[in-house]
């Protein structure tokens, strides 16, 4: 409802032109490092560009949900199977808690999801890949929980306070899941050659796709700039990419696996890797991926096998609520 | 191996139960009709994996061959599980999942509750933890029986029809066999009789709220305490026990 009444409101585009001195207002508070809140006069652009980064990272933690999920059931011990549907179990927190951000913004839930479900709203790639062993598991904790840390621990000081609190939280639980996958790596390069054989495939896999997730390199970068000037962004998609192999070659050589990347070398403190192979990247941003189809099925299904569960709860609440209430309504 | 003792075979009983209730609840995860509910079957499928954790540990101890909850789990057949018919079976709709949930855990919330007084200390704690936790499976369930008996035509249809399928299952419930008789004579088990009114009461008042008939007389389905389970659990155990038999003897 709340949000409902916000999405009335009239597009502020035009009072903004007339309003070059709030705009002003509004960048020097962002210089002065302040917080801005949902309350108050923000830029158009500054929204929309807030709404979409929010509500494709929460499309991400409910897609990214999927390719876990995959595992539960065949999880190897009963320690793992409880450790991994509580932290997919997190990641569905995580996306509430980020369309809650959203919303602040003036987007419901519901249409927020319904640009998921359509496809017109994008989610990170990396979830369109396919979990194929247990390995993967190990993996994705290791490496993509361990890249959206790279990407979210400068998100928690973003100048848009409803975001930047609900990044502080989520950063705690996704280093927890990067413990965990890295521990899972360990275990299994610590086991018997099958063991560690799965464990450098699924490194071999998810390698590249990782290295994609910070996105286009910065000479390629389309939203950048003015996320940079906004302060939503802090780090350009290079600098983070070279913090995550930087954090992540020790890692590898710790348990022992091959980065699967023959030119990668250090010169003078940065990083040289081989050529990412960006045609996939947009092929399956665009929908190409080797998943894409099946996740958005996925939550399509949930979502239309389920709305006859959320019919029940809405007619149930109304035959439910204290009648004086519908009299005032009326009255 | 030697027989089991009438303990260890009681510990395993409910360790089956609350593990494959749980595995069915997983199945869930990212698929629910709401991300709260997303949250809600991912809460009480992580409590009955720590339940049967606890109890796969104890039988472990009971038994004192040096066992795990692992070797459990993952390393007996479909013929040494003797979980409850009624936990194993498929999740179905919402609704079938929802009323498996109510109708073990209206049984499941004043059982344990009975078991906190054990003289079995392991027991009574294990009774302590899973009593607390039952009592949210039950209220969120009961809750969703509401919702979903009076909620519209579709979802009364929906639910109704779960009850036909899962009512003969539930006769198992307070089933009992002479090792649990002389556990029950000696007062470390409660004897599910005795909390078979308690369990009628719920599952009465809370469905003719719903405004669900509950079946007159049904034949009543027994066998998942001696082993004999429907053709779907096997498949269950396959697919849980699918990494430990690829690669057998490995640490995970
Ligand atoms: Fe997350
Ligand atoms: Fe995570």
């Amino acid at each position: 409802m709340y949000t409902q009444a916000l999405n009335q409101q009239p597009e502020s585009a035009p009072r903004e032109a007339d309003n070059a001195e709030a705009a002003a207002r509004f960048q020097a508070r962002i210089d002065a490092e302040e917080r801005i809140e949902a309350n108050d006069w923000m830029p158009e652009a500054y929204r929309r560009t807030l709404t979409r980064q929010i509500s494709q990272h929460a499309h991400s933690e409910i897609v990214g949900m999927l390719p876990e999920g995959n595992w539960i059931t065949r999880a190897p011990s009963l320690r793992r199977k409880a450790a991994l549907l509580a932290k997919v179990q997190d990641e569905c927190g995580h996306g509430l808690y980020l369309y809650a951000a959203a919303e602040t913004l003036g987007t419901s839930r519901e249409e927020l999801v319904d640009q998921l479900l359509s496809g017109r709203a994008k989610y990170s790639s990396i979830f369109n890949y396919p979990t194929l062993t247990w390995a993967d598991m190990g993996a994705i904790g290791w490496l993509v929980d361990g890249a959206a840390i790279m990407n979210q621990i400068p998100l928690c000081r973003c100048s848009y306070g409803p975001y930047a609190r609900a990044m502080i939280r989520v950063c705690k639980e996704e280093s927890f899941h990067q413990r965990q996958g890295y521990e899972i790596m360990l275990t299994l390069c610590r086991g018997n050659a099958e063991q560690k054989a799965m464990a450098q495939d699924a490194l071999n896999r998810f390698w590249w796709p990782c290295l994609m997730m910070f996105g286009p390199p910065d000479t390629q970068s389309q939203h950048s700039d003015m996320s940079m000037r906004w302060k939503i962004k802090r780090f350009s998609n290079d600098e983070l990419r070279q913090k995550f192999i930087n954090a992540t070659v020790p890692q590898a050589e710790i348990l022992g696996l091959t980065l699967p990347d023959p030119e990668l070398k250090q010169i003078d403190g940065v990083w040289h890797h081989g050529p990412i192979d960006w045609d996939e990247f947009h092929r399956v941003i665009a929908g190409g991926g080797p998943c894409n189809r099946e996740r958005l099925a996925a939550r399509r299904r949930a979502h239309d096998e389920g709305a006859w569960v959320r019919e029940a709860a809405a007619a149930f609440a109304a035959k439910r609520a204290p009648k004086n209430q519908t009299e005032k309504q009326a009255a | 191996m030697p027989a089991a003792s009438p303990l260890l075979r009681y510990v395993l009983r409910r360790a089956d139960d609350a593990l494959i209730l749980g595995h069915r609840l997983s199945e869930w995860c990212g698929h629910a009709p709401m991300m709260e509910e997303d949250m809600a079957l991912a809460n009480m499928g992580l409590d009955l994996l720590g339940q049967a954790r606890a109890l796969y540990t104890y039988a472990g101890e009971v038994e004192g061959v040096g066992r795990n909850e692992d070797d459990f789990a993952y390393r007996r057949i479909e013929r040494d599980y003797e979980n409850l018919l009624l936990t194993e079976q498929p999740n179905g709709d919402f609704a079938h999942t929802m009323l498996r949930q109510f109708l073990y855990a209206a049984f499941a919330y004043p059982y344990w509750q009975a078991m906190m007084t054990s003289p079995d200390a392991t027991l009574a704690a294990i009774a302590a933890k899973s009593e607390k936790e039952m009592a949210y499976h039950l209220r969120h369930s009961a809750e969703w029986m509401l919702r979903l008996g009076d909620g519209t035509a579709e979802s009364h249809r929906r639910l109704a029809a779960a009850l036909e399928i899962l009512w003969p299952t539930t006769g198992e419930l307070f089933t009992t066999d002479e090792g649990e008789q002389a556990l029950i004579a000696q007062a470390i088990a409660t004897d599910p009789e005795s909390v078979r009114p308690q369990w009628t009461a719920t599952v009465t008042q809370t469905l003719t709220q719903a405004t669900i008939e509950i079946p007159a007389k049904a034949w009543m389905h027994t066998g998942g305490r001696q082993g004999r389970h429907s053709e779907a659990f096997g498949h269950l155990l396959t697919e849980l026990q699918y990494v430990q038999r690829l690669i057998p003897n490995a640490t995970w």
